[in-house]
C-alpha cells in the first residue's frame, strides 16, 4: 500500500457514449433540457413550414403558373398553416416559457417535471402524426394524403364526403395530441408561476415575462379545451355516426366555425403575449431603465387575455350572423385594441429618456414596435364590419395576420433567441451574423407582407393556387415571393449562427447584458439545479439591487 | 382642422386612384377579365364602405403618425452615447396621469369607430328588400355557381345578369344564397362585400349597380380543390338588354333536328344524370344547366372562353382546363363528339 490516492473515474464523464447523452436527452425530466428540446423541435418544423411556404410562393410567382397540382397547394397552405402555428410557434414559446420561468422566480425546476416531460412528447407525437400523414394519409380509398382542407378545416370540407381516406383524421389526432400536451403544459406554467416563487418574489415582484405566461397559460386552458372538444367531435362525425358538423344530415357548419375560433383567435393572443413578455424583458435592459408602468402592464394584459376571449366571431364577420351579434363583436375587438396600445405606450415610455443600446435583440424589439402597430391598425380596420366584408378572406388579412405573427411574434422570438442564448450555451451569438440576420429579415418581411396587402385590395382572396391574368396581381405577386426568398436567405443565416457560436461564439459569463432578473444571477449555462441557494428577493429587480445597494429598487416598492 | 382633413382625404384618394390606375394599365391586354378594386365601388353597398374604409384609413393614418413619431424621436433621441455610457438614466417607474391619458384618448377612438361601423352595418345589412327588387337564388356548388330567378323563372350556370339601378327609380338584385356541399363565398369588390353561402344556412346580400358592364369577381371561401377557378361574371345589363336575355333565357332548348344525332349521345350519355336542358329528358342538378350554354361567354365558371376549341376540350379532359373539377372526362369517339359539340352549338 504505497499510495492512498483512489481511482477516480472524473474523466469517464466526458467520454460518454452518444447512446447515454441520448438515453439522458428522451429520458429527461430537467426544465432546462425540455425547454431546449421544445425549441430545437420547433425550430426544425420553422424550416418544414418555410419551405411549405416557399412552395406556395413559387407557385403564385405569376398567373397559371403550374409548378405544382392545386391538390400539393392545398396540402401546402394547410400543412403549413397547421405547421407554423402549433409545432413552431407554440412549442417554441413554450419551450422558452419552461427554460425561463422557473430561472426568473428562483425555482429549481417546474412545479410537475414528469407531466413537462409528458407534455413535450405528447406534443412531439403530434407534430410526426400530421407529417405521417404523407405516407399514410391516403388510406383505404387511394384519396389525398396530406390534409388539404385548410388550417380551419370548415365543416363539412372535414367531413368524410368531402375528405375521404385519412389525411383529415391525421390532421385531428395530432392536433388533440399536441393540445393535450399544450394543456399539460399550462397547467405546469400555472402551478410553477404560484407555487414555487422564491422567497420575496411577490406576484407583484415577478419578472413580466412571468406575468405574462402566466396570463398565456390560463388562456391555453381555456382556448385549447374547445378546440379538442371538436376535433373529438369531428371523429365521431366521422366514424361513430354523429352529425355535429355534418350539414348533409343536418349537421351545423357554423357551430364548427364558432368551436374553431373561440379556439383560433384566443390563440392569436396564446402566441403574442409571451413576445410581448420578451419586450418587456429585452426593452428595459437595453434601455437602461425598469419597465414604465409595470402594474399597468400586468393589468393590460389580463385584460387582453379577459377581452380577447370574446372576440372570435370577427372571423365569421360574413358568415350570416345577425347585425346585433355582428355589431358586439366589433366592439369586443376594437376594445381589445386599447391595452394592447397601452403596452405600446408603454414600451415606447420605457424608453423614454434611457440610454438605448442597438444591440441585436433590441433591433428585433424595435421592428416588433414597427409592425406590431401596423398589424394592430390594420386589425382596428377589419373589425370594422363593413370593411371586414370587402377585406376578410382576401390577401389582406393574410398580410394581416402575417404582421403579426412574423413581424411581430417572430421578431419578438428572435429577439429571445439572440437576448438568452448566451444564458442557455454560455456563449453570445455573433453580433455580426445577427445584424444580416435582422437586416435581411427586416427588408424581407416588408417585400413580402407590405405588398402582399394590396392584391387583397385588389380582390384576390386567399387559398387560391393560381390566378387569371390581367386581374393586376402578377407584378404584386412577384415582389412578394423575391421577398419571401430574402426571408429564406435570413433564416440560413440565423441558424449559421446559432451552429457556429454555439462553438466558437464569445464566452458570456453570468451576465453579458448587465441585466436584473434572476436568471442572469446564475451561471450560464446553469447547474442543473439553477441555484446553490434558493435566491431572496426584494424587489422587481433584484440584480439592480445587487449591484446598486445605495439606490435600490426595494426603496420604492 | 377641417384643412387638415380635406388634405388627408384629398392625399388618400389620390393614392387610391393611382393605385386603380397602376392596376388597370397593367391589365390592358386582356380581354376576359378586368382587374378589380375594392376602392372602385360602383353599388351602394360597396360605395357606404369605401366611405367607412375611408374614414376608418384617416383614423388609423393619424395613430400611426403619432405614434411612429413617439417612438422615431426617442429612438433617436434616447439612444446611448459614448458621453453617457458609463451611468445608468434616471430610473423611472411610471406616472399615473400619462397612463390615464393614454387610455382615455383609444378609448374615445374606439367609440367613434363604433359608432360609425354600426350605422353602414345596419344600413347595408338590414336594409329592407323594396317590392320591385330582383330576387336571384345563388347555390354554390363545387365549383360553379347555380342562379335561379323566382321571379322569371329563369335557371343559369356561373354568369349572374342583372339590371342596372337608376339611382332616380333604384330596382336593386337582392341574392338569396345557399350551398349545394360545402362553404363558398360571393365577391364581386366593386358592388358589394362578400357573403358566404353556408350548407343549412341561408344568408342575403344585396347591390344596386349604377352601370352597366362586366363585374369580376371569385368565389372566396376555401371550398375545395378547385376554389381557385369558381370564378364570377356579373353582367349588368340596361333594362331593355335584360328584359331581353330574360326573354331569350325563358325559351325551351332549341329542337333542330340537323343535329338530332348530336342529341341523341347527349341524352344517351352520363350527361343527363348531371346536367339539365330544358325541353329533353335531361334533369340532372349537379352540374351546370346547359339549355342556354352559348348564350354564356365562359365555360368551368370562368375558367376559359366558351369557344368550340375550349367546350371540345372541356368535355374530353376536364383537367387540362381545371383539374380537379368533377366533370368527368367523358371518352367520347371522334364521331360522337363531332355530333355532340354540333348539338350543343345550337343551344343559343
Amino acid at each position: 500500500m504505497s499510495s492512498n490516492t483512489i481511482a477516480i473515474p472524473a474523466l469517464q464523464v466526458e467520454e460518454k457514449p452518444w447512446i447515454d447523452t441520448l438515453h439522458e436527452w428522451v429520458t429527461t425530466v430537467d426544465h432546462k433540457r425540455l425547454g431546449i428540446l421544445y425549441i430545437v423541435y420547433g425550430l426544425m418544423f420553422l424550416v418544414v413550414g418555410g419551405v411549405e411556404a416557399l412552395i406556395i410562393r413559387v407557385q403564385l410567382m405569376h398567373s397559371h403558373n403550374d409548378f405544382v397540382s392545386p391538390q400539393v397547394f392545398n396540402r401546402m397552405f394547410t400543412m403549413h398553416g397547421t405547421t407554423m402555428i402549433f409545432f413552431m410557434v407554440m412549442p417554441v414559446l413554450f419551450g422558452f416559457a419552461n427554460y425561463l420561468v422557473p430561472l426568473m422566480i428562483g425555482a429549481r425546476d417546474m412545479a410537475f417535471p414528469r407531466l413537462n416531460a409528458f407534455s413535450f412528447w405528447l406534443t412531439a407525437f403530434g407534430g410526426i402524426l400530421l407529417y405521417f400523414s404523407f405516407f399514410g394519409g391516403s388510406g383505404l380509398y387511394g384519396a389525398g394524403n396530406a390534409p388539404d382542407v385548410g388550417w380551419w378545416a370548415y365543416a363539412p370540407l372535414g367531413a368524410r364526403a368531402f375528405s375521404p381516406g385519412h389525411s383529415s383524421d391525421y390532421w385531428t389526432l395530432s392536433l388533440l395530441a399536441s393540445g393535450f400536451g399544450s394543456i399539460g403544459t399550462a397547467i405546469n406554467i400555472i402551478a410553477t408561476v404560484l407555487c414555487m416563487r422564491c422567497p420575496g418574489m411577490k406576484l407583484g415582484r415577478m419578472p413580466l415575462l412571468v406575468w405574462l405566461y402566466l396570463v398565456m397559460g390560463g388562456m391555453v386552458l381555456i382556448a385549447i379545451t374547445p378546440l379538442s372538444a371538436a376535433q373529438i367531435m369531428l371523429l365521431i362525425d366521422r366514424y361513430l355516426g354523429g352529425h355535429f358538423f355534418d350539414t348533409q344530415a343536418g349537421g351545423s357548419a357554423v357551430l364548427w366555425m364558432h368551436f374553431f375560433w373561440i379556439f383560433g383567435h384566443p390563440e392569436v393572443y396564446i402566441l403574442v403575449i409571451p413576445a410581448f413578455g420578451f419586450l418587456s424583458e429585452i426593452i428595459p435592459v437595453f434601455s437602461r431603465k425598469p419597465i414604465f408602468g409595470y402594474p399597468v402592464m400586468v393589468a393590460a394584459t389580463v385584460a387582453i387575455g379577459l377581452v380577447s376571449t370574446s372576440v372570435w366571431a370577427h372571423h365569421m364577420f360574413t358568415v350570416g350572423m345577425n347585425s346585433y351579434a355582428n355589431s358586439f363583436f366589433a366592439i369586443t375587438t376594437m376594445a381589445v385594441g386599447i391595452p394592447t396600445g397601452i403596452k405600446i405606450f408603454n414600451w415606447i415610455g420605457t424608453m423614454w429618456g434611457g440610454r438605448i443600446q442597438f444591440k441585436v435583440p433590441m433591433l428585433f424589439c424595435i421592428g416588433f414596435l414597427f409592425q406590431f402597430l401596423i398589424a394592430g391598425l390594420t386589425g382596428i380596420i377589419q373589425a370594422t364590419v363593413p370593411v371586414d366584408w370587402q377585406l376578410t378572406l382576401s390577401y389582406f388579412v393574410v398580410a394581416h395576420f402575417h404582421y403579426v405573427i412574423v413581424g411581430g411574434i417572430l421578431f419578438a422570438t428572435f429577439g429571445a433567441f439572440y437576448y438568452w442564448y448566451p444564458k442557455v450555451t454560455g456563449r453570445m451569438l455573433s453580433e455580426r451574423l445577427g445584424k444580416w440576420h435582422f437586416w435581411l429579415f427586416f427588408i424581407g418581411f416588408h417585400m413580402t407582407f407590405d405588398v402582399m396587402h394590396i392584391p387583397g385590395l385588389l380582390g384576390m382572396p386567399r387559398r387560391i393556387y393560381t390566378y387569371e391574368p390581367g386581374r393586376g396581381w402578377d407584378t404584386l405577386n412577384l415582389i412578394v415571393s423575391i421577398g419571401a426568398a430574402i426571408q429564406a436567405i435570413a433564416i440560413l443565416v440565423f441558424a449559421w449562427n446559432l451552429v457556429i457560436s454555439y462553438f466558437k461564439g464569445a464566452k458570456a459569463g453570468n451576465d453579458p447584458w448587465d441585466a436584473w432578473t434572476l436568471e442572469w444571477s446564475t451561471s450560464s449555462p446553469p447547474p442543473v439545479y439553477n441555484f446553490a441557494t434558493v435566491p431572496a428577493v426584494a424587489s422587481r429587480r433584484p440584480l439592480w439591487d445587487l449591484k446598486h445597494p445605495e439606490d435600490p429598487d426595494s426603496q420604492y416598492e | 382642422m377641417q384643412r387638415v382633413k380635406n388634405t388627408i382625404r384629398t392625399a388618400l384618394h389620390s393614392l387610391v386612384f393611382l393605385f386603380c390606375w397602376m392596376s388597370r394599365a397593367a391589365a390592358a391586354d386582356f380581354s376576359t377579365t378586368v382587374p378589380t378594386n375594392i376602392f372602385s365601388p360602383q353599388s351602394t353597398p360597396a360605395r357606404s364602405i369605401f366611405h367607412l374604409s375611408m374614414f376608418v384609413l384617416t383614423i388609423t393614418g393619424i395613430i400611426f403618425a403619432v405614434v411612429c413619431t413617439l417612438l422615431v424621436y426617442s429612438l433617436s433621441k434616447f439612444r446611448a452615447s459614448s458621453a453617457n455610457a458609463n451611468s445608468e438614466p434616471a430610473q423611472v417607474y411610471g406616472s399615473t396621469q400619462i397612463e390615464l391619458a393614454w387610455t382615455i384618448i383609444p378609448v374615445l377612438i374606439v367609440v367613434v369607430l363604433f359608432l360609425a361601423t354600426t350605422r353602414v352595418l345596419h344600413a347595408i345589412q338590414d336594409a329592407p328588400m323594396p317590392a320591385n327588387a330582383l330576387q336571384v337564388t345563388v347555390i354554390g356548388h363545387q365549383f360553379w355557381w347555380e342562379y335561379r330567378y323566382p321571379q322569371l323563372g329563369v335557371v343559369t350556370a356561373n354568369e349572374l345578369h342583372i339590371p342596372v339601378s337608376d339611382p332616380a327609380h333604384p330596382m336593386p338584385t337582392f341574392l338569396q344564397l345557399l350551398s349545394a356541399d360545402t362553404d363558398h363565398s360571393f365577391w364581386i369588390p366593386e358592388l358589394a362585400g362578400k357573403t358566404d353561402l353556408v350548407p343549412n344556412h341561408p344568408n342575403r346580400m344585396w347591390m344596386d349597380p349604377e352601370h352597366s358592364g362586366i363585374f369580376i369577381g371569385q368565389c372566396a371561401q376555401y371550398c375545395g380543390t378547385q376554389h381557385a377557378k369558381m370564378l364570377l361574371r356579373v353582367s349588368v345589363d340596361t333594362p331593355d338588354d335584360f328584359a331581353e336575355w330574360v326573354r331569350e333565357q325563358r325559351r325551351t332548348a332549341v329542337a333542330d333536328e340537323r343535329v338530332a344525332a348530336g342529341r341523341q349521345v347527349f341524352e344517351a350519355t352520363a350527361c343527363v344524370n348531371c346536367h339539365s336542358i330544358n325541353g329533353t329528358m335531361a334533369n340532372g342538378r349537379f352540374g351546370p344547366d346547359l339549355t342556354h350554354l352559348m348564350s354564356r361567354t365562359t365555360i368551368a365558371a370562368g375558367a376559359a372562353l366558351n369557344t368550340p376549341e375550349n367546350l371540345r376540350l372541356w368535355i374530353q379532359n376536364p383537367d387540362a382546363i381545371k383539374r380537379g373539377s368533377l366533370m368527368p372526362a367523358m371518352q367520347l369517339s371522334k364521331s360522337d363528339l363531332d355530333a355532340l359539340m354540333g348539338y350543343l352549338e345550337t343551344l343559343r
